[in-house]
């Protein structure tokens, strides 16, 4: 069924201060909208529950990259696109930067945005595992001040977050130190094009003296939520990657998800994939490290 | 800041579409789809998927190639909307018009304004476009005749004729 526009509102404050203003007043009656690309096709199924939408897609305070000496700071309102063209992105967080250009096609690209895509908390979102390995930290406003919190705490459970309902997320800061690693991604979904993730991998590794100094391996669709796989790193770490580590790897990553059998694909083919990917990576990491 | 419409309540907004100044009276929440189809009568934005998926609805917000149906008007205030009516006015337009002739690039029609729109966005943005680019450029327009061959040539013969031009 169709919404009906007649019964939904949408204000545009057009400033950071008085949207914060309005989501102090009444947290409970407003759902943000941003580029709309979630929003929208939730309002056009009948299926948005929200019928008070506050715009903060043209609120400037959202959409600047900023770069420092030690990390990164990018706006929660920057798209796709600003991500892309940003060229310290694909230099130095190259697996965001492919994941940018995962995401949907140009025109979804122009108006979704990384912000949106974290609060919207799907366990398929391909940004989101890079955020992961590149230990992102968010920054969340309202009116009653900012608090920072690790990325990897956000995402509480499938579609729950941390996220106050006066507060918005303002930004996504990423420490640059790892343009020295290995980085690896890989989306495997029904088509190369267009398609949802039945599992995606961001990875990052560093070898020295012939063996993994630091691994960081993150999943997207395997879990409730996007997969740190801690045990299988604290496994690989200080050792020298040959087939015995692979397979140890392989079956520590098939433990650590929690994957279902849904639309996309069954469980038992994602935890399959889930190792294979990781095992890719090792491979890869290991011809990268004798390299170096 | 604007005045707040409660839900229920159209207010007036001011949009250029392709070149023109026009008000109209709307709900916010409306689609810009909608708005342009059914208040402004430009039907050569379709409507497929509905929910950003098939690009049939793709039309130019301040020069940024968007899907309509994931727009409500209340964010398109005061933009600058170019649709395939309005597309003449783009210099790689001519080109691409001719190379979707040339090429077959078009059967049952409805992916095609859609499709324009993506290769003249395409084009803007890049002049000597490879396969590869143009397949990523027009990835999110769906051609249910499955026609892709000849679109994609088209956009590439259009990119080879405006560079010799």
């Amino acid at each position: 069924m169709r919404a009906d526009p007649a019964e939904y509102s949408l204000v545009s404050p057009g400033t950071l201060r008085a949207v914060l203003s309005l989501l102090a007043g009444e947290p409970a009656r407003w759902l943000p909208i941003a580029g709309g690309t979630d929003v929208m096709v939730l309002y056009a199924a009948g299926k948005l529950p929200n019928r008070n939408l506050i715009d903060i897609w043209n609120i400037p305070d959202l959409r600047q990259i900023e770069v420092f000496p030690d990390r990164i700071r990018i706006g929660a309102a920057c798209t796709y696109t600003a991500l892309r063209e940003q060229e310290i992105v694909s230099r130095e967080f190259p697996l965001l930067a492919t994941a940018a250009a995962w995401t949907g096609g140009i025109a979804n690209q122009n108006r979704g945005t990384l912000g949106g895509n974290i609060a919207n908390a799907s366990p398929a979102a391909d940004s989101l595992p890079p955020l992961l390995v590149y230990d992102a930290e968010l920054t969340l406003i309202s009116v009653r001040g900012e608090r920072r919190l690790p990325y990897r705490d956000f995402h509480t459970g499938y579609k729950k977050t941390a996220l106050a309902a006066d507060e918005l997320i303002r930004d996504i800061s990423l420490p640059r130190r790892f343009a020295g690693y290995f980085s690896h991604a890989r989306k495997v979904g029904a088509r190369n094009a267009q398609a949802i993730s039945k599992v995606c991998l961001a990875a990052l590794g560093q070898i020295t003296n012939g063996t993994i100094r630091d691994v960081r391996l993150a999943l997207g669709s395997v879990a409730p939520v996007p997969l740190r796989l801690n045990e299988t790193e604290r496994v690989l770490t200080g050792k020298k990657i040959d087939s015995s580590l692979i397979e140890t790897a392989r079956k520590n990553a098939v433990s650590e998800i929690r994957p279902i059998d849904d639309i996309r694909s069954t469980a038992r083919y994602r935890a399959a994939v889930a190792g294979n990917l990781v095992a890719e990576f090792l491979a890869k990491l290991a011809t990268a490290g004798m390299d170096a | 800041m604007n005045p707040s419409p409660r839900a229920g309540e159209k207010s007036e907004v001011l949009l250029t579409v392709n070149g023109e100044t026009k008000k109209v009276l709307a709900y916010p929440m409306e689609r810009l789809l909608d708005v342009l189809r059914n208040e402004l009568e430009l039907t050569g934005t379709k409507e497929g998927c509905g929910e950003g998926e098939c690009g049939s609805c793709s039309v130019l917000l301040d020069g940024m190639l968007v899907n309509s149906c994931l727009v409500p008007v209340g964010q398109a205030k005061g933009a600058s909307i170019v649709t395939i009516e309005g597309l003449s006015t783009y210099a790689s337009m001519n080109p691409v018009r001719e190379a979707f002739l040339e090429c077959g690039g078009a059967q049952c029609g409805i992916c095609t304004p859609g499709m324009i729109l993506a290769a003249v966005h395409l084009l803007e943005k890049k002049r000597e476009p490879t396969l590869a680019d143009i397949r990523e450029g027009l990835a999110g327009n769906l051609c249910r005749c499955t026609g892709y061959m000849q679109i994609f040539d088209a956009v590439a013969w259009a990119a080879r004729r405006r560079v010799a031009q």
